[in-house]
């Protein structure tokens, strides 16, 4: 088990800001512009086959009833029959345009992928040696060679030597990694490509199953199945539909009764005004927006299901090193020995580290220059010394300069006094590393190394717990060590002396007790955990083992992405949710538009329904069925960039979403239908 | 002390009672679904029946119990009615029509007691005790036992059996009813409810027909049915002699219903998940009773059709209380109280009979409509919905959706069909907007089992006969099999552990989205026939 990332290392100036990025609370919108409805078009107009309307039952009762009433209006052309017509076609192609829009964005996506798998040409080996064949004609198993400048023919491990590797046409990063055989470094993808060196490849997967077809798949929604939730929503709806079929159905005969027969145009329009039209035309573009999301992020899902399961996670299994802490062990403290004095401790052990490039070195210099005002930069004086890498017999690095031998390195390698060698044990109890300073063999002090927490991860679980979500943190490190780091970054419970079968039991112990637990890995002796957890984010740079087994796979190698992870899958829960209430909060407005407009002229006290003070009934009617519709479009935007989503509890979050989609849902109506009667009655021939 | 103080201490009074009994009598009825002793006289009826008590159901078996043990009860009552001029205590009045008998029994097995007979002309002794009056037992035990089913799904882990529907049964009616109903049946008679197995007295030369009616009517009340041993049902004196027995008789059809939250509670280890059910039903129960007492205070003519003896409250709360149980007994006549006033006994049936329903039957409803609320808000907090440690899925959903549909469709269906046959206008008392009321109440109260009348409208022909027979067996029925197949499907899960991410369904923000949600359903559905009914009436 490993979180390194082969990254090149980045300066932690660029991690914090990167960092900063990812703890933007808000799961950032996808842009979105008017251009990308008119783009979508085409596709919005091919969408109204039947066959591909059946799919959405909402949607289709929209589709047929315009048909009903353009069949009615061409009986009997007015312009309120002629307008109603037109505007249940424009709810029809809204929908699809939705859904048209949403796909749009992935198909750009898609076709940048598609350019990375211009047909690239295999070198396989063969037992005399080797043959060139198209990629697309690899099998797994087959061994082929890759060398600097060509492009990776397939997904696959490195099974002989080691390369530099460009794979911004996957990941979007420019900076190469290193891909080497064994370990956990060794998976490449097709389409990437070698910078440097010569590898050998191992095939892992059949050509059109690769990585790059998953996620060109994925992108276009072209392997889109309705997910657990959405197929029980998908039923809510209908249920909705049928009780507002028979509801209007009841109603002719109720009006016949009362001898205020009304005509099927104006029926299908209330209808059609009262089915969850809002959600039903919306919610497969959330569905597609949502994938799309996660793609944007970097993130590959395998499936829908995984992103929703997200949502639902209970436990969150983080390792330590590389996602909680830097991973990188760093000077945070300088002890001064004897009667040294600090300013000549934090001297030496700066000049010590000036040309050391070990991030070790470097964030010895950092604290100097932060904490005691020294020069991050060697002057033309200090540049004349003469570094003394690190070696493995003198286990310490330095600097000679003016007859000075700085040197700092490991307590073992040097002769300490009682009291510099009771600092050195203190450290190590405490976790940390200490690193011994001396000058001419005189020990100056110790540096104190430890691991250090990212900044804003407290509040990342705060906010976590305040969702509901325990993170339990895995380290191998000893309990003691890790109980330190787990305080400091504010875990709910840690994993000490963790080996991987101790991961797996930890998550079948959870899922045993009903919960649902997510965790990040790379390594091959991740992946039974990987397959284990109800969420299982792979890093990119891990083998393809993990790869297989997790199901989604983090292209940024990022193991916090996790937690963002977690808010889209909440995210897309709620936007359906959210359009869901206003879409049935709605229908009350209608009522008081519809009723009083169907029925006024035999019970004239329903007028006093007529509270929006509406036109006419014909104007009353043609309002809200432009309502109707218009809203969709005005609500695309939200569906695919996801309703705000702020980590709260459940309650709180709630209310809010109750109180703007709920009671906003209610209200909204009354202003637009009010609004649109306005405009609706200035055309000759209504009201 | 004037009607609204006698009024308002009626209520007090009432609430009284029933909070006193609340928590003793609902934790009996927990015991009694959850002991694994039987009784002596029980282990005799497993015996006799052949039935092993200690085996358990799964929710299949358990509804196929409850459908056949229904239709026998419907072919035993169908033909009890055809033979009862071979019957004793028959007066004379010669057997049952055909469309006459069906309706009934269909109405009285399925705990509606919708009456389109007249009692006193048509019925003897022998079938209003042995076959109605079973029925008033065992037909409100099988509510029971369906509502204890629904929460052994929420409470059981990965298990495909509900219980034992026949235990269940034999429980509700020995354990609980027949010693309540037999209790009350004597403080009936002591308050001047009437017991005779004579067919009537002659008072000054008018012969005024009697009945065993105290026995009948503890249970009629007891167990929602509702169904009047007399014509005039509980505005009749024998039945209903004065303020005291109209309060006892209130009383007895909340108590179940009400003290049932406490028993779900003490089910499923949270008393509090109780409380907020009970905290709906009695907000709704409360808001209803404001509007029709308002409605009929302030009516044209305030006392028509109401008994003196009980005056306006006392009619107003047994309205609401009848129509809001499912039980159908009535003081007073819906037909003539305003449009508001009859409009709200309406809405009061078309929330679905469940603030607090009938017995059993308005525990599975209120359940069913909290599953489809926490669907909805599930998905606004971003988690796979869940209620009480089940997830919501597709299944779950599902069986709530169909058990939903039920009732609007067989409803909307059938006064659609009525309002436009052309024999119905000649079987209503009024044209326009009062006759619609008149049919929408007839099927509401039919598509929902709660057997009040309107009244105003002559339901004996073959249509109607028919018709709302129909509708009383899928109204029933349809839900029923909906419900305990969610049961099942909710006990095969595992448990879900609450977490600090979980929707906590014990506060106040669960109670009004179970509250919007019941009323929103019912508005949503029904306004547009409303519109033409109670609406145009309520806003002359």
């Amino acid at each position: 088990m490993t979180t390194t990332t082969d990254r090149p290392q980045r300066t932690p100036d660029e991690v914090r800001e990167r960092h900063a990025r990812n703890l933007g609370h808000q799961v950032a919108a996808g842009l979105f512009n008017p251009e990308q409805l008119l783009k979508s078009f085409p596709d919005a107009l091919r969408k109204f086959d039947p066959r591909h309307q059946l799919r959405n039952p909402v949607m289709f009762v929209v589709w047929v009833g315009s048909l009903l009433v353009t069949v009615f209006a061409v009986g009997d052309p007015s312009v309120f029959t002629i307008a109603v017509a037109v505007w249940l076609w424009l709810t029809v192609l809204f929908a699809n345009l939705a859904e048209a829009v949403a796909e749009g964005r992935g198909k750009a996506q898609a076709d940048s992928l598609r350019k990375t798998k211009k047909d690239a040409v295999a070198r396989r080996l063969t037992e005399g040696g080797e043959e060139r064949v198209p990629g697309t004609e690899l099998h797994v198993g087959d061994l082929v060679v890759v060398e600097a400048g060509e492009v990776i023919p397939g997904d696959g491990d490195v099974v002989e030597g080691i390369a530099t590797v460009d794979e911004s046409a996957i990941t979007g990063e420019s900076a190469p990694v290193i891909r080497e055989s064994g370990g956990d470094r060794s998976a490449v993808t097709g389409g990437t490509t070698a910078l440097s060196d010569r590898i050998v490849v191992k095939i892992t997967t059949k050509p059109g199953e690769s990585f790059v077809d998953r996620m060109i798949a994925l992108v276009e929604g072209a392997q889109r199945q309705k997910t657990p939730n959405e197929i029980a929503l998908t039923i809510l709806l209908s249920t909705l539909t049928i009780i507002f079929l028979l509801a209007v159905v009841a109603l002719q005969p109720f009006a016949i009764f009362s001898g205020g027969e009304q005509s099927v145009i104006v029926l299908t329009a209330l209808l059609v005004c009262l089915i969850p039209t809002t959600i039903g035309a919306l919610l497969s573009a959330i569905g597609i927006a949502g994938m799309d999301r996660l793609v944007q992020r970097n993130v590959l899902a395998t499936s829908g299901k995984a992103v929703e399961a997200a949502g639902d996670i209970d436990t969150l299994l983080l390792d330590k090193t590389g996602t909680i802490t830097w991973g990188n062990r760093q000077a945070t403290e300088f002890i001064p020995a004897g009667g040294t004095t600090i300013d000549a401790l934090v001297d030496a052990a700066r000049l010590s580290s000036l040309a050391d490039g070990t991030p070790e070195g470097r964030s010895v210099v950092e604290l100097c220059v932060t904490r005691y005002g020294r020069a991050a930069e060697p002057t033309d004086q200090e540049k004349t010394g003469e570094f003394v890498p690190f070696t493995a017999q003198t286990r310490m690095s330095g600097i000679d300069l003016g007859g000075r031998s700085i040197r700092k390195g490991a307590a073992s390698a040097f002769t300490l006094d009682q009291s510099t060698k009771a600092i050195v044990d203190e450290i190590s109890a405490e976790g940390g590393t200490p690193l011994v300073v001396a000058d001419n063999g005189t020990v100056l002090g110790v540096i104190r190394l430890s691991d250090v927490v990212k900044p804003g991860m407290r509040e990342r679980f705060a906010e976590l717990r305040a969702m509901g979500i325990r993170t339990v943190m895995v380290t191998g490190d000893n309990p003691l060590t890790a109980k330190a780091i787990a305080a400091e970054a504010g875990v709910d419970d840690f994993l000490a002396e963790a080996k991987p079968e101790d991961k797996m039991a930890l998550i079948r112990k959870e899922q045993e007790g009903g919960k649902l637990v997510a965790m990040t890995g790379d390594g091959t002796n991740d992946a039974p955990a990987l397959a284990q957890a109800d969420v299982g984010v792979a890093m990119n740079t891990g083998t393809s083992a993990a790869k297989e087994a997790g199901n989604m796979v983090d292209l940024d190698s990022d193991p916090t992405k996790l937690i963002e992870i977690v808010e889209i899958g909440k995210q897309l829960l709620i936007t359906r949710g959210a359009l869901t209430t206003f879409s049935v909060a709605n229908d009350l407005a209608k009522y008081f538009a519809i009723l009083p407009a169907m029925f006024a002229a035999i019970y004239p006290q329903l007028d006093k329904l007529n509270i929006m003070a509406l036109g006419s009934p014909q104007s009353a009617i043609l309002s809200a069925v432009i309502f109707n519709a218009l809203v969709i479009v005005v609500l695309i935007p939200l569906a695919l960039r996801g309703v705000r989503y702020k980590p709260s509890n459940a309650s709180a979050l709630l209310r809010r979403n109750l109180l703007i989609y709920g009671l906003g849902g209610i209200v909204t109506p009354f202003a637009g239908i009010w609004l649109i009667d306005l405009l609706v009655g200035l055309i000759p021939g209504i009201g | 002390m004037s009607s609204t103080a006698a009024g308002l201490a009626q209520v007090g009074l009432l609430i009284a009672a029933l909070a006193v009994v609340y928590r003793p009598f609902g934790d009996y009825v927990a015991r009694v679904y959850t002991g694994t002793k039987h009784m002596k006289v029980e282990r005799a009826i497993y015996r006799t029946a052949r039935i092993d008590p200690d085996s358990e159901q799964r929710w299949g078996t358990y509804a196929l119990a409850v459908l056949g043990f229904s239709f026998v009860g419907v072919a035993f009552l169908y033909l009890l009615q055809r033979f009862q001029s071979l019957l004793p205590f028959d007066f004379d009045r010669g057997s049952v029509t055909p469309g006459m008998a069906f309706n009934t029994a269909v109405s009285f097995v399925t705990n509606t007691n919708w009456q389109s007979y007249v009692p006193e002309t048509v019925l003897g002794h022998t079938v209003q005790m042995v076959g109605l009056t079973v029925q008033n037992f065992v037909s409100a035990a099988v509510g029971l036992a369906v509502a204890v089913a629904l929460v052994r799904g929420f409470v059981r882990d990965r298990t495909d059996r509900l219980g034992n529907f026949w235990v269940d049964m034999t429980r509700g009616v020995i354990r609980i009813l027949l010693p309540v109903a037999f209790v009350f049946a004597i403080v009936l008679v002591a308050t001047g409810v009437v017991m005779s197995l004579k067919s009537g007295v002659s008072v000054d030369g008018q012969e005024v027909a009697t009945a065993p009616v105290a026995s009948q009517e503890a249970i009629k009340e007891l167990g929602t049915n509702g169904g009047g041993v007399l014509n005039a049902n509980s505005a009749h004196p024998f039945e209903n002699p004065n303020s005291w027995s109209n309060l006892i008789e209130i009383f007895l059809l909340l108590v179940i219903p009400v003290s049932l939250t406490r028993t779900f509670g003490t089910l499923v280890g949270n008393r509090k998940q109780g409380y907020v059910l009970l905290s709906v039903m009695g907000v709704l129960w409360a808001l209803m009773l404001t509007v029709i007492w308002w409605a009929e205070a302030n009516g044209i003519r305030p006392l028509e059709g109401k008994e003196l003896r009980f005056g306006i409250p006392g009619s107003a709360l047994f309205a609401n209380s009848t129509t809001d149980t499912s039980t159908g007994a009535v003081n007073a006549m819906h037909d003539s109280f305003t449009g508001l006033g009859g409009g709200g006994a309406m809405l009061n049936i078309l929330f679905g009979e469940m603030t607090p329903g009938g017995v059993g039957t308005g525990l599975y409803s209120i359940l069913v409509m909290a599953v489809i609320a926490m669907f909805l808000a599930g998905l606004m907090v971003g988690r796979t919905p869940e209620y009480l440690g089940k997830k919501l899925g597709k299944r779950e959903v599902t069986a709530a959706a169909v058990s939903i549909l039920a009732m609007p469709t067989v409803l909307l269906i059938g006064a659609g069909i009525a309002a436009i046959l052309p024999g119905t206008q000649a079987a209503l008392n009024n044209p326009g907007e009062h006759g619609l009321s008149e049919i929408l109440y007839a099927y509401a109260s039919a598509a929902n089992n709660n057997g009040s009348a309107f009244a105003g409208i002559t339901v004996t022909n073959d249509w109607f006969q028919a018709s709302l027979g129909v509708c009383m067996a899928l109204g029933r029925f349809v839900p029923i099999i909906a419900v305990l197949c969610l049961a099942g499907s909710l006990a095969a899960q595992k448990k879900v552990p609450e977490t600090a991410g979980t929707l906590p369904t014990t506060g106040p923000l669960f109670a009004t989205l179970l509250a919007g949600a019941i009323v929103l359903v019912a508005a949503l559905t029904f306004v547009p026939a409303l519109a033409l009914g109670p609406i145009a009436e309520a806003l002359l």
